[in-house]
Order: structure tokens, then sequence, then C-alpha cells
């Protein structure tokens, strides 16, 4: 019999029942709530009188609404008086229900896929799900997790248990070293360029390989972040001694002696050597380089020193249509250089790289140089409180305060321009995203997606630039 | 939920891959805490040439013209056409919210994401998943003939088309009977409220850190 992936191994731990029609009940460990995609689901709870089965499986916290600009006023001081009322919601519901809440002025307030492991919330082998596509960014960790819609949330809520059915099983292998510059959000860019927005649908990737064994556990989050993007619900990688050192000592991760023993279980955490993949796609890290995305769908990305597309070359005629309609959308012409592109606005943020290691990386190459005049603002937006006081602890805010950026409050921010940070139409953004859709990050606003080396090294010169280039200068 | 069995309407040809959650609904229409209502802002961005706005009467809107559910031989239409990869993005449940609420009953594609496939059939949207042969035919045929319209059988898992040509589909047992019978899914889970609280006994001797972790 051929071995398991880890992903079957997730799948079956947590198997409550097969129904004959096909269909699975899965238990699911962890929820994370926020203010957008609950408040129909507790509603619907009052409304057919149903209790939350298990309070302590779940933890909330708004991110995707609240302001990033100075928020001492508190919740009250929510200028936008529908984004005002859903933070309310999702207090006033956590506060009915007993669910515990990292309000918006909590220090451990931020973003939920930051806060989720940053608190141990997530642990190796749990499921965990949220209202929320980039779940998939807590496999990076061992767990079976994925986005799920507000009727799932509810139907959670209500049973600890969601009804499923088995994923395939695919393989993303990137063997080899990168190069120096060459990030996670590279790698991950650089997959969903190969494999496209579908690449991954009906399956959980689980991504390996020496390339990204060598990751830290924060660009593994990246990788996982946007399995979604791939079309892939759930992205995994493997335990390792990395991942387990992660836990240790986190507010909701077990502790002392319960702690050994959770560790000794989170090891068998892995692919077996004869696992059976439906799907393998091998890559070689040495092939990446710094990437930009010049359209909007994740897809449409080449390598820094490449050219936006011809449509008249693409012999595929939706395709050719898809590249004409996004190269109108996007102002760009057919065989324009990237690096030719100019930028009106960059943002360092979102659950794809906002974490301190995003953080260091992007001071690193903003220090003792100025954002470019041309520039009409630089955003800098960390993924949690946590992450603010320990970029502030190590004096990266004045490194990019100095440069011209600005230093915010943690939350979703102009990833998705639900608060008021947004692009104006017709504007150019080098963003740290996710995504690059039509009006995601502001009517009419385009988006170009990038690793935070790349996003600053952009906000120094005002266009795009190979970053590997200007820290030789 | 309400319940599909058998559904006839005019059909719409949405023509162009991977429409995204973004773009069927916009994310400033989701700062509702209410299910209903997403219906005027459905392709919000697509259909009108300004910036729409929460809670704004739409009626006064400047409309593009050129957008098809602007065009009056598609009105009241029911069945959506797309392309591959329909519902790319996000989770968000306000995109078969405001699909349902504009009146689909049905989407025909070649591919859907993921996470929109499985939300639709918890609002009694039914997504079709048809070859791509198939949905350039309906295409080609819906844009040749006004009115044109499609049957939607479920029980029998038929797209029937003006002609009499029949397209059979797939779809999940469970799902079927769900979306036949108009069944509330956390009703049926709960009938078995035993078997999860055997597993949690199991469970809990077997990784203790899964429970009563979180707390303040």
């Amino acid at each position: 019999m051929a071995g398991k992936t880890l992903y079957d191994k997730l799948w079956e731990a947590h198997l409550v029942r097969q129904n004959e029609d096909g269909s699975s009940l899965i238990y699911i460990d962890r929820q994370i709530l926020h203010e957008v995609t609950s408040p129909q689901a507790f509603e619907g709870l009052r409304l057919a009188g149903r209790k939350p089965w298990r309070i302590d499986a779940n933890l909330a916290t708004p991110d995707h609404n609240v302001p990033t600009t100075a928020r001492s006023g508190g919740v009250d001081e929510i200028v936008d008086p529908v984004s005002r009322i859903q933070v309310k919601t999702l207090d006033s519901n956590c506060d009915d229900f007993g669910i515990v809440e990292f309000k918006m002025n909590d220090t451990r307030q931020g973003i939920v896929h930051v806060v989720g492991p940053e608190q141990g919330m997530t642990l190796p082998g749990s499921t965990v799900v949220c209202g929320d596509s980039h779940t998939s960014t807590h496999g990076a960790f061992g767990a079976l997790a994925h986005g799920i819609g507000t009727s799932e949330v509810e139907h959670v809520l209500a049973t600890q248990c969601l009804i499923a059915k088995k994923m395939k099983n695919m393989l993303v292998r990137v063997d080899g070293e990168l190069g120096a510059g060459v990030t996670a959000k590279d790698v991950v860019l650089h997959i969903i360029g190969v494999i496209g927005t579908a690449g991954g649908t009906g399956c959980a990737i689980e991504f390996g390989g020496s390339a990204i064994r060598s990751l830290s556990v924060e660009g593994r989050m990246t990788i996982c972040n946007m399995a979604i993007e791939a079309g892939a619900r759930v992205g995994l990688v493997a335990v390792d001694e990395k991942t387990i050192e992660y836990f240790r000592g986190r507010a909701f991760a077990p502790q002392g002696e319960l702690f050994e023993q959770a560790a000794a279980a989170w090891k068998s955490l892995v692919s077996d050597a004869d696992a059976k993949f439906d799907r393998v796609v091998e890559i070689r890290a040495e092939d990446i380089k710094p990437q930009v995305t010049w359209g909007t769908s994740p897809e449409m990305v080449v390598a820094v020193d490449g050219s936006v597309p011809n449509p008249e070359k693409e012999s595929d005629a939706v395709k050719a249509d898809g590249i004409r309609r996004a190269l109108k959308y996007m102002g760009l012409s057919a065989d324009q250089k990237i690096t030719d592109i100019q930028l009106d606005r960059v943002f360092i943020g979102s659950c794809t790289n906002s974490r301190i290691e995003d953080l260091r990386a992007a001071a690193e190459v903003v220090k003792g140089r100025k954002v470019a005049a041309t520039l009409k603002q630089a955003l800098v937006v960390p993924g949690s409180g946590l992450v603010k006081a320990q970029a502030e602890a190590e004096g990266l805010d004045k490194i990019f305060i100095e440069a011209g950026m600005e230093w915010r409050e943690p939350g979703c921010s102009m990833c998705l321009a639900m608060n008021p940070d947004k692009l104006g139409p017709g504007e150019h953004c080098a963003s740290t995203s996710n995504r690059n859709f039509e009006g995601r990050q502001g009517f009419g606003g385009r988006t170009h997606l990038v690793s935070p080396a790349m996003a600053a090294a952009a906000a120094v010169v005002g266009h795009f630039v190979d970053v590997r280039e200007l820290m030789a200068q | 939920m309400k319940k599909f069995t058998l559904h006839t309407g005019i059909a719409a040809p949405l023509d162009r891959a991977n429409v995204d959650t973004d773009m069927i609904i916009p994310k400033q229409f989701l700062k509702s805490i209410k299910r209903a209502g997403f219906g005027p802002n459905l392709f919000d961005e697509l259909r009108y040439l300004d910036e729409g706005q929460p809670d704004q009467d739409c009626s006064g809107r400047p409309l593009n013209t050129e957008f098809v559910l602007n065009q009056p031989r598609y009105a009241g239409a029911s069945v959506l056409l797309a392309r591959e990869n329909f519902g790319c993005g996000s989770s968000r449940e306000h995109a078969p919210w405001a699909l349902d609420d504009y009146g689909f009953r049905v989407i025909i594609a070649p591919s859907f994401a993921d996470i929109f496939y499985n939300n639709c059939f918890k609002n009694g949207l039914l997504p079709i998943v048809l070859n791509e042969a198939q949905v350039d035919q309906l295409f080609k045929e819906v844009e040749a003939n006004q009115g044109y319209q499609l049957t939607v059988d479920l029980e029998r898992q038929v797209v029937i088309s003006p002609s009499g040509d029949e397209f059979a589909f797939e779809v999940d047992a469970f799902r079927k009977h769900c979306l036949l019978n108009g069944l509330d899914d956390i009703g049926l889970t709960l009938q078995y409220a035993e078997d999860i609280k055997a597993y949690e006994t199991r469970r809990r001797q077997e990784a203790p850190w899964l429970f009563d972790a979180i707390h303040n």
C-alpha cells in the first residue's frame, strides 16, 4: 500500500464520519472570525436559536475595515459609518457569545492570518477555518486550513464540523538554492505564473523541495497564503524543527510537558516517502528571479527584467482577449518593459507580507535612501500590534519614516481597500498583497504584486527596478 | 434554503475568463451585515460607469450600455453563461448572495473556483460545469437568438436548449439531495451530534492541546 501524503494524514485525523453519498463530516479545531464574513453567521445562529458548539475553538479580531491611522478614539471614531457598524457588530457578537476577541485597540489585534499563528492558536496538525480565502496561510505549519463562506462559518459555529469532500493531492517541489534578493513571494508568484490561477483547483497543494525547506516559517506562510491564487483552497508545508520551535512559548500553544508531547506528535506531519500525489510540478529555484505582475490576475506575472506580453503573439483566443483587456485596464502597452512602469503609490503590508521579516527586508532596502519625489504615498502597515511593537523595538519604524514612508496601525488596509487606504482611478501601485484584480485596491486602481524588497526598491526609484541591482549600487 | 428542482429562464452570456469575486461584488458592499440587497450592485464596476457606494440608490446611476446585463434583450436573465475559473478569488458569500438577489438561479461555465462553487449550493444557486465545446455552443446560440432560454432539470441532471439538445452534467449526490429538498446543512449535521461528541472524546486523548486552549 502506498504511503500517505500530509494532507491524507490531516484528513483522516479529522474525519468524524463518512456518509454513503460520498460526503464527509470533518472536525474543525480552530475558527478565526473577522468583521466582514461573520455578522450573517451570528444572525443565522440567533434566528435558529442555536448556540456555538465550542466557544474555546474560536478567536476573533477585526482587520478588514479598521483604519490604520491613529485610532486612540476607539471604534466610535471610525469615520465610515458602515465600517463602524461592522466592527461594532463583531464586538457585540463576541461579547454576547463569550468568544475571545482582540478588539481594535488591543495590542494583539491584527490581520487574522498573522494573529492566529502568532498566538499559537493555529497549531501543527490542527484544522483551521476562517471566512477568508487566505486561510490557506496556516498550512505553512502543517495545519489543514482553508477559507469558507459565511454559511459555513455558521455551520462550524453550530456544529464544530464542516461537510466536506476530500481534495486531490498536488505537490509543487522547488529544489535548489534561491538567489540573493529572491524571496518567498517571488517563488509563489513564479509558481502561479507556471501553473495558472486555476492550476490547483480541487487540490490541496503541498509545497516541498529543498528551497521550501530552507525558507523560514514566515516565508512558508507567504507561499501558502497565495495557494488560493493558484486555485487551491489548501496550501501545506511539512512540519520540521523550525515549525515546532516557532510555537514554543506562544500564548495558546501547549506549554511545558504538554508541548513536548505535542511536538513528538507533530513530527509525523510529513508526507511519507512513498506517498502518491495526483499531480507533481517541479520547479528549479535557480530559474526564479524577482517577479512583478503586469495584469489583472496573479498569473499575469513576469520577471522584473521582462516585458509586458503582446496579445498578437498569443494563439489562444480567450487568453489573447484577456491580455488585451488587462492591458487596457492597466494602461500598459504590449512589449513595454517592466522597469518602465511608473508608480504612484507603494503598499507594504497584507496577510501575504506584513510580518517582521517582511518589514526587515523592506527596511534594509530603504535604509539611508529616500522615497522618489514622484510617488504620492508609500505605506507600511504591520500585520499585527505585536509585529508593530517588534518593528519599533528594532527601529524599523524610524527607517521607514526617515525614508519618507508612512508607518501605520495594523490591519488589511490597502490590500482590499475596505478602509480609507485606497488607490485612485488609474494609479499604479507596487503592492506586497495577493490580488491584482480590477478595482481590488480602489476603483480603477492598478495593482502590481511584488515582494517587500521589490516594493521598497520601487519606492526609492519611482518605477520598478531589480532590487539586486539597486542594492549593488 | 430555497429548493431547486426545474428551472427555465433567459440566458445571458458573460464572455470573459477568470471572473473574480471582486468583480462580482466589489469590496465596499461587503460592509453590509445583511444577506439580502446585493443585487443592484452585482458586477457593479462593469455595470455602471461611476464608482458605487453602499446604501446608494442605483436607479439614477450612469449605466455601461456595453455590459451584457444592461442590454434589453437580456433583461430578466436567470441563467448566466460564463467562462473558465468563474468566481475565483475571495471566499465572500456576498458573491452568490448578489447573483441570487439579482435573480440568477443557474451559472454554467467550463470551471469554477472551489470556494465560490461550494458557496452557491448553500444558497440555492446551481453552478453547472459543461465542457468547453458545449459552453462555446451555448454562447453562440444565445448570441444568435434573442429571448434564448435554457431549461435546467436537476433531478435528471441535464441542461436543455430551445432546440431540444440535452447536455448532461455532474453534481455531487449530497448537494443534489439538499438542493432538491431545500435542506438546511446545519440541521442535517446536528443529526450526527453523537458522532461528533464521540470524535471529541477520542481526540481529547490523542491531542489534548487542541482543547480548552483559547480563553481570556
